[in-house]
């Protein structure tokens, strides 16, 4: 089977940024530092209120294409990975083969998953290359999550932010995708879930309530059942980060860096104490970002110093579907 | 299992409220410091030293400590 690599990293962030002194003023039992601490988030970027995740996809493909000099025309597929695309039809990745000057013999598609959707992103691209039906992949991840989001929802309002990022996934590149561990509990469907939009529900449930701790509760909105999402996480993460190993006939210690998705501080912590991982194996990076769903494993990637590698990634995405995926990245010498 | 050891153990997820508030009669709805990170916290202690995944709706059904420990203690 032919080797799959990543060749380059970048992101976009949305101008407008939430502080946690702003979280603070609008919910008073939470300080400002509580937050940071607790959650690990300082800081999360949200979209403006006519910028969409297209928007924001065309942004941060266009930062990969000039900031690493990569030629539009070799790019013949785009899979853009979205939860809130700008319509029901088209597909967003066709407008974006048309907003990026793309090839015409570009084949482009959405796929929608949230947490794990850059694990899933690197799977279809490494099949896409195997089979030998592309050869230069554009893998976009983009969500604004904060517009399902109701203004009062204190939770979700301090955890999550909104990015793009756009991955180049080629026949060469400076870390090798190597084996694949994928999982789906689709019972676990409405302990995250917006439920109003879609074709089964597809007018407003115009059914906002508050619950006793004054969190608002409304179909129209995101909703996660934090606690099931807490129990799913310690549950099947750890078995699929034994998984990802196994299928690549590695051993623990052979890992140099877990690059989880960045959930939040909190879970995350729980997550490494569990497996025993040292903190100078495990990435935190979500202080100034926050939790942007499946664009935070790759802003992680894209920030680590290209010149110090460490030689083996696994790379864990979690979330939404419910959905999780695993694999593991070899860095590559003399790039 | 013990109630007493299962107070500790509860007491034990809280950074701020002084331990002579954790009874098995307490009602920890009612403490300042419980919050939904709390409730995560107690969700893992249960799952690290009882072996028993709770659910969230059982800590919301849950009165005082004791409430909670019976239901621990259910599914051990």
């Amino acid at each position: 089977m032919g080797k799959a690599y990543i060749k380059a990293i970048s992101y976009y962030l949305p101008e407008k940024v939430v502080t946690n002194t702003e979280i603070a003023e609008l919910f008073p039992d939470w300080s400002a530092e509580k937050v940071a601490s607790k959650i690990g988030v300082i800081e999360r970027h949200i979209s403006a209120p006519d910028e969409t995740s297209l928007d924001m996809a065309e942004k941060a493909a266009l930062s990969l294409i000039k900031r690493h000099d990569i030629d539009k025309d070799d790019i013949d597929f785009v899979l853009l990975c979205t939860q809130s695309p700008d319509y029901f039809l088209p597909t967003s990745a066709c407008i974006l083969q048309d907003r990026l000057g793309l090839p015409l013999t570009c084949g482009a598609l959405d796929f929608n998953l949230g947490c794990s959707g850059y694990i899933y992103g690197l799977a279809l691209a490494k099949g896409l290359l195997s089979s030998g039906t592309a050869n230069n992949i554009l893998l976009v991840t983009s969500e604004t999550y904060s517009k399902f989001i109701h203004e009062k929802d204190k939770g979700n309002r301090t955890i999550f932010g909104d990015a793009a990022t756009a991955t180049l996934v080629s026949k060469s590149g400076y870390m090798e995708i190597m084996e694949f561990d994928l999982g789906t509990d689709g019972s676990g469907a409405e302990n995250l879930i917006v439920k109003r939009g879609g074709m089964r529900n597809r007018n407003s449930a115009g059914n906002l309530q508050f619950d006793d701790a004054g969190n608002p509760q409304s179909e129209d909105h995101l909703y996660m059942n934090g606690s099931e999402i807490f129990n799913f996480t310690l549950e099947f993460i750890p078995k699929l980060v034994y998984k990802t190993l196994e299928k690549n006939n590695m051993e623990f210690d052979n890992i140099d860096l877990f690059v989880f998705h960045q959930v939040n501080k909190y879970m995350l912590e729980f997550l490494r104490k569990k497996l025993k991982i040292p903190h100078d194996k495990f990435v935190y990076h979500m202080e100034h970002v926050g939790n942007t769903v499946s664009s935070t494993i790759p802003i992680a990637l894209a920030e680590l110093d290209k010149s110090s590698l460490p030689r083996h990634l696994l790379l864990a995405g979690f979330g939404v579907g419910l959905s999780w995926g695993g694999v593991i990245l070899n860095s590559c010498e003399n790039i | 299992m013990d109630v007493n050891d299962f107070v500790k153990n509860f007491a034990d997820q809280f950074e701020e409220t002084d331990s002579s508030l954790f009874t098995p009669q307490t009602n920890f709805h009612d403490l300042d410091e419980w919050d939904s990170l709390v409730a995560l916290s107690v969700i893992a202690m249960i799952d690290e030293h009882y072996g028993v995944k709770i659910k969230g709706e059982q800590i919301r059904n849950s009165g005082t400590i004791e409430d909670l420990y019976i239901q621990v203690r259910g599914n051990v």
